[in-house]
């Protein structure tokens, strides 16, 4: 069965990693066969996974329910019918006999912590119960299956790896093994004749291993583990190109690697308080487990998490760190797809949602109001949506949509809407690689490896048609137009922050949603429609080759499918599949469809997309802004230098250090050091002619004198035993210690 | 058995290694004889340790491990001078090495 | 005579014997492998001490590495394999006197405090309890040691290395 064996998926990948650095340059296609293998098989093995997962029983129940005898018949009949195509009968019947011995030894169990964790809930249960037809919400989940090895043992501290397979394990698998897949298909095109191609290849293994560790962890030690992996990767891959325009590249690089490892710092310290508070065990059920059932003080817990979003702001690029995800656009395109769509970025959405239980208590998620993680992500929203409006370059337009999708995520874990939050992450994997990939597909063969809208870009729409046609698809599924993948998953957060009592959030997300529809809308039309500018009208223009524009058609697919995934219509299938017993334990609140929220978003989006296309299409503008000195130029001005923020990173707070450091010590050289030497000269000075003129002249000479005779006369003698051989000291210091021992065992 | 049996062994092989390290000539073999001195002290460590009880037993013992380990660094980092001095002067004799001759 | 006494005597006799002819053979190859002698004679004295691990350790580690760096450190010097006749320096006389005057000092302050100290062993000591006492009551030594150990690596690679 792969869910027991999921290990095997990260050991594909790094073995790939290694056969490519060992045998890639002796190889026709320079190792890229390795990785396009190990892609093909993650995936095969990720998809059969996945539906090994939906074919499972789902027969754990979390909450004390009163369905726990119903929950078999269920499962029977789910067996024959729901899932036959899926899973064979017979499979499903040993899975229940499988469990039924341990069923009611776990059940006691699952009903104590599920006790403790409905203690929060109950008052919210009430409030929202017109939502979710009361007490359905104890449907029983799929048990997820975990696998321990013993790792180490130091003293009492027993420490085991792991992989535990649930609902949001698999689906993360599945699309990153997917998007890595196509990525890796496009590469080959893209990348061909490069002259690290090995090493691009290499390094495109191990980034996609990092984060099929990270999914596949069971402990937060081994997800500690993939998420640096990740870190290395993306510093190697951002700075693949490090010789090219000076030393642009290779500072992109360090500046994605330091500015998340400013957020590792959080992480490490994160996991070590969680470590000591959970009793002593990594293990990320049991942490989260302890966090929902009160056993961790609040303290500590607020401790943890605090520092824990430390990490998830850094490495998923939320405000004020997310400066370093639109200088990571330095590296090849793909891998920007790479780590926008699948691995980076996400692994801090992950890691909020592997440890929701911890977050949910430390900042009472549930409690509606306020809370720091949703601020975090409501924020970036808004500032990254802003700045994609200023961009020129097509690439940076994409990343700081995808810093501002990257806070909905946030935002919706941080408003109690778990499920709507992973959806997003997952319907927005898709797009945001179609939009990647389209982007390096423009580049590519229509602007001559420009990436500047502006200049080099426009009227590319029938030069490349299959690009533009997934392009658009990827765009509307962004900007949320039902019913494509991004309207379903957008939506579901504005419905979850409205309706857990985070109403200021709904409309932040509502504005954001807007935002992103009419920077779009922008970006399409600079991109394929008006006159053809630049490298677009001089250098010819044409369709990319199929290896490019497959992967394309594709995502662009999965961009219109992946939302029904969890339509109302369709059964919600995604939020059964994920539900895990952490979020049943925390109580999450489950709302039903609400059509005047659905209305809402869409009147959003379209109003957005309306917006944009009077602005650029019809020419309605109120004046060039870039010339304005009113109000509206200044906002111009301060989102084209992104808010100050890298100048306060670089110039005040780098050179603030560095500067007043070296004028102190230089301050300190010229004045206290100079002064003090200059003052002992001038002294010395005066002392000495005093000495000489008096002292040494007159009474001293004779004695020196004398002296040196002496001891040159003694130094002569005892030259005799300095005879520079280390073992005639040796044994006159034997013989003395020998002498020393004597003399103190007589006394 | 007595405590004294084992002391006076390890003094025994201490003293020769003294003599070792003050006779010979041959950088290598100087090293050898500094081992003998580390043994003698880790018996002596082990014995009285035992001398002293379970848990001073234990201690002991640890502590003749962290000397092991001394021991090979002292090893790597002597061999490495040794073979420095040897490739600088084409010999190991330490009586030609009289540097600090006055 | 107990079994223990025995082996000790035997033991001892061989260490003494050997650890003589280390310091005086005329040939270096033999010194090293009359050091291995004495080195295994110390694991025996461990074992009778109860002190299993260490028996294995010193085995492992001073048998099986630094004779072994010790051999390679006479072929790297290109020492005379076989007899040579100025392996010891002009001060044998003083080397002997040193060495006996310590041993008689010491011997005699060892005499005079442990004189009739029976040893009991209780209780073999348990590589476990070992391992618990390295890493809880002497962790920070441990972790110096290792320090120690990658400073020893690191200086004997930048010492030995031909620029």
């Amino acid at each position: 069965m792969v869910l027991q064996n999921i290990w095997v998926i990260p050991a594909i990948t790094a073995s790939s990693f290694v056969l490519i650095l060992l045998f890639g340059r002796r190889l026709p296609n320079k190792g890229a066969e390795f990785g396009l293998m190990a892609l093909t098989m993650t995936f095969a093995l990720a998809s059969i996974g996945a539906a090994q997962w939906v074919g499972r029983p789902a027969d754990l129940e979390v909450e004390p329910a009163s369905t726990i005898k119903s929950a078999e018949a269920h499962d029977e009949e789910g067996g024959d019918e729901d899932h036959g195509n899926k899973s064979d009968k017979g499979h499903a019947g040993e899975g229940a006999k499988e469990h039924a011995g341990e069923g009611a030894k776990e059940h006691a169990e699952e009903q104590d912590e599920g006790g403790h964790g409905a203690e929060g809930t109950v008052a919210e249960a009430g409030e929202g119960d017109e939502d979710h037809g009361g007490g359905h919400e104890a449907e029983p989940i799929r048990r997820p299956v975990d696998r321990r090895w013993a790792w180490f043992q130091t003293g009492d501290v027993k420490v085991q790896a792991g992989t535990h397979a649930d609902g949001l394990a698999m689906a993360m698998l599945f699309v990153v093994s997917l998007i890595s897949l196509l990525v890796h298909v496009f590469s080959f095109s893209y990348m061909h004749g490069d002259e690290r191609f090995t090493h691009y290849y290499a390094a495109l293994s191990l980034f996609t291993t990092g984060m099929f560790v990270l999914v596949t962890a069971s402990n937060t030690l081994q997800a500690l583990f993939g998420w640096e992996l990740m870190g290395l990767c993306s510093f190697m891959l951002i700075g693949h190109w490090w010789d090219r325009d000076g030393n642009k590249n290779s500072s992109a690089a360090l500046k994605a690697f330091f500015t998340t490892r400013t957020g590792d710092v959080g992480l490490l310290v994160g996991i070590s308080i969680l470590f000591f508070a959970a009793g002593q065990t990594f293990d990320i059920e049991t942490t989260n487990r302890a966090a929902l059932t009160g056993q961790i003080g609040s303290g500590v817990l607020l401790a943890a998490a605090a520092a824990l979003l430390v990490a998830v702001i850094g490495k998923s690029a939320q405000f004020p760190l997310h400066t370093w995800l639109p200088d990571a656009m330095a590296g090849p395109t793909p891998v920007s797809a790479l780590i926008h769509a699948a691995t980076m970025v996400v692994a801090g959405v992950y890691l909020v949602a592997r440890l929701y239980g911890v977050f949910w208590v430390a900042f009472d998620i549930g409690g509606g109001g306020i809370n720091p993680v949703a601020v975090v992500g409501a924020v970036t929203i808004l500032i990254a949506a802003a700045l994609a409006f200023v961009q020129a370059d097509i690439k940076k337009v994409l990343a700081y949509s995808t810093v501002s999708q990257l806070g909905f995520m946030i935002m919706a874990l941080g408003v109690g809407a778990w499920t709507a939050g992973i959806f997003h992450l997952f319907t927005h994997a898709f797009f945001k690689a179609c939009l990647f990939l389209g982007a390096g597909s423009i580049s590519h063969s229509g602007s001559h490896h420009s990436f500047d809208m502006v200049k080099d870009m426009g009227g590319l729409k029938d030069k490349m048609p299959w690009t533009f046609r997934t392009f658009l698809v990827a765009t509307a599924a962004l900007a949320g137009v039902p019913p494509l993948a991004g309207f379903w998953s957008k939506d579901e957060i504005l419905l979850g922050a409205g309706k857990n009592g985070y109403g200021l959030f709904m409309v932040v997300g509502l504005i954001g949603a807007f935002m992103t529809a009419a920077y779009m809308t922008r970006c399409v039309y600079l991109t394929f429609f008006g006159e053809p500018r630049g490298a677009a009208a001089h250098h010819h223009p044409h369709e990319s080759p199929p290896l490019i524009v497959v992967p394309l058609q594709v995502l662009a697919v999965l961009s219109v499918f992946a939302g029904l995934l969890n339509a109302p219509f369709f059964g919600e299938l995604f939020g059964k599949w994920t539900s895990n017993s952490t979020v049943l334990g925390a109580g999450i609140a489950h709302h039903e469809f609400s059509l005047v929220a659905a209305a809402l978003s869409i009147a959003v989006a379209f109003g957005g997309i309306a917006t944009g296309y009077a602005y650029y299409w019809k020419g309605f503008r109120v004046g060039s802004l870039r010339h304005d000195r009113g109000p509206t130029g200044m906002l111009y001005r301060l989102l084209v230098r992104k808010y100050y923020l890298d100048d306060l990173y670089e110039g005040f707070i780098v050179r603030g250090i560095r500067e007043p450091v070296a004028r102190a010590a230089y301050w300190t050289n010229q004045k206290v050091i100079d002064a003090v030497v200059n003052g002992a000269g001038i002294a010395a000075r005066g002392i000495a002619r005093f000495v000489y003129e008096i002292i040494d002249q007159r009474g001293i000479d004779a004695a020196v004198n004398g002296a040196g005779i002496a001891s040159s006369e003694t130094g002569g003698l005892l030259r005799y035993i300095q005879t520079g051989r280390v073992q005639q000291y040796a044994a006159l210091m034997l013989g003395a210690a020998g002498v020393f021992a004597l003399a103190l065992a007589l006394l | 058995m007595y405590l004294m049996q084992f002391l006076v062994l390890a003094a025994f092989l201490f003293c020769v290694g003294v003599y070792g390290v003050l006779v010979r000539k041959n950088a290598v073999l100087v090293l050898m004889s500094i081992e003998l001195i580390l043994n003698s002290v880790n018996i002596n460590l082990v014995a009285l340790g035992v001398y002293r009880g379970y848990d001073q037993a234990i201690v002991g013992q640890v502590f003749s491990l962290f000397v092991i380990a001394v021991a090979a660094a002292e090893v790597g980092i002597g061999l490495a001078i040794v073979l420095l001095i040897y490739r600088n002067r084409a010999s190991i004799d330490l009586s030609e090495v009289d540097l600090m001759k006055g | 005579m107990s079994g223990a006494n025995v082996a000790f005597g035997v033991l001892a006799a061989v260490m003494a014997v050997s650890a003589i002819r280390v310091v005086t053979t005329k040939n270096v190859v033999h010194a090293a492998l009359y050091l291995v002698l004495v080195l295994a004679g110390v694991a025996g004295i461990f074992i009778l001490l109860a002190a299993e691990f260490l028996a294995i350790v010193q085995i492992l580690v001073y048998i099986g590495a630094i004779v072994v760096l010790f051999l390679f450190g006479i072929m790297l010097t290109r020492a005379p394999i076989g007899r040579a006749p100025d392996l010891d320096n002009d001060q044998r006389a003083i080397g002997a006197v040193v060495a006996m005057f310590l041993f008689g000092v010491l011997g005699w302050i060892l005499y005079d405090g442990f004189g009739d100290t029976q040893l009991q062993l209780r209780d073999v000591g348990r590589s476990g309890d070992v391992g618990a006492s390295i890493f809880s009551t002497f962790v920070v030594p441990f972790e110096v040691i290792s320090v120690l150990l990658l400073a020893a690596l690191v200086g004997a690679v930048v010492i030995a290395r031909r620029d």
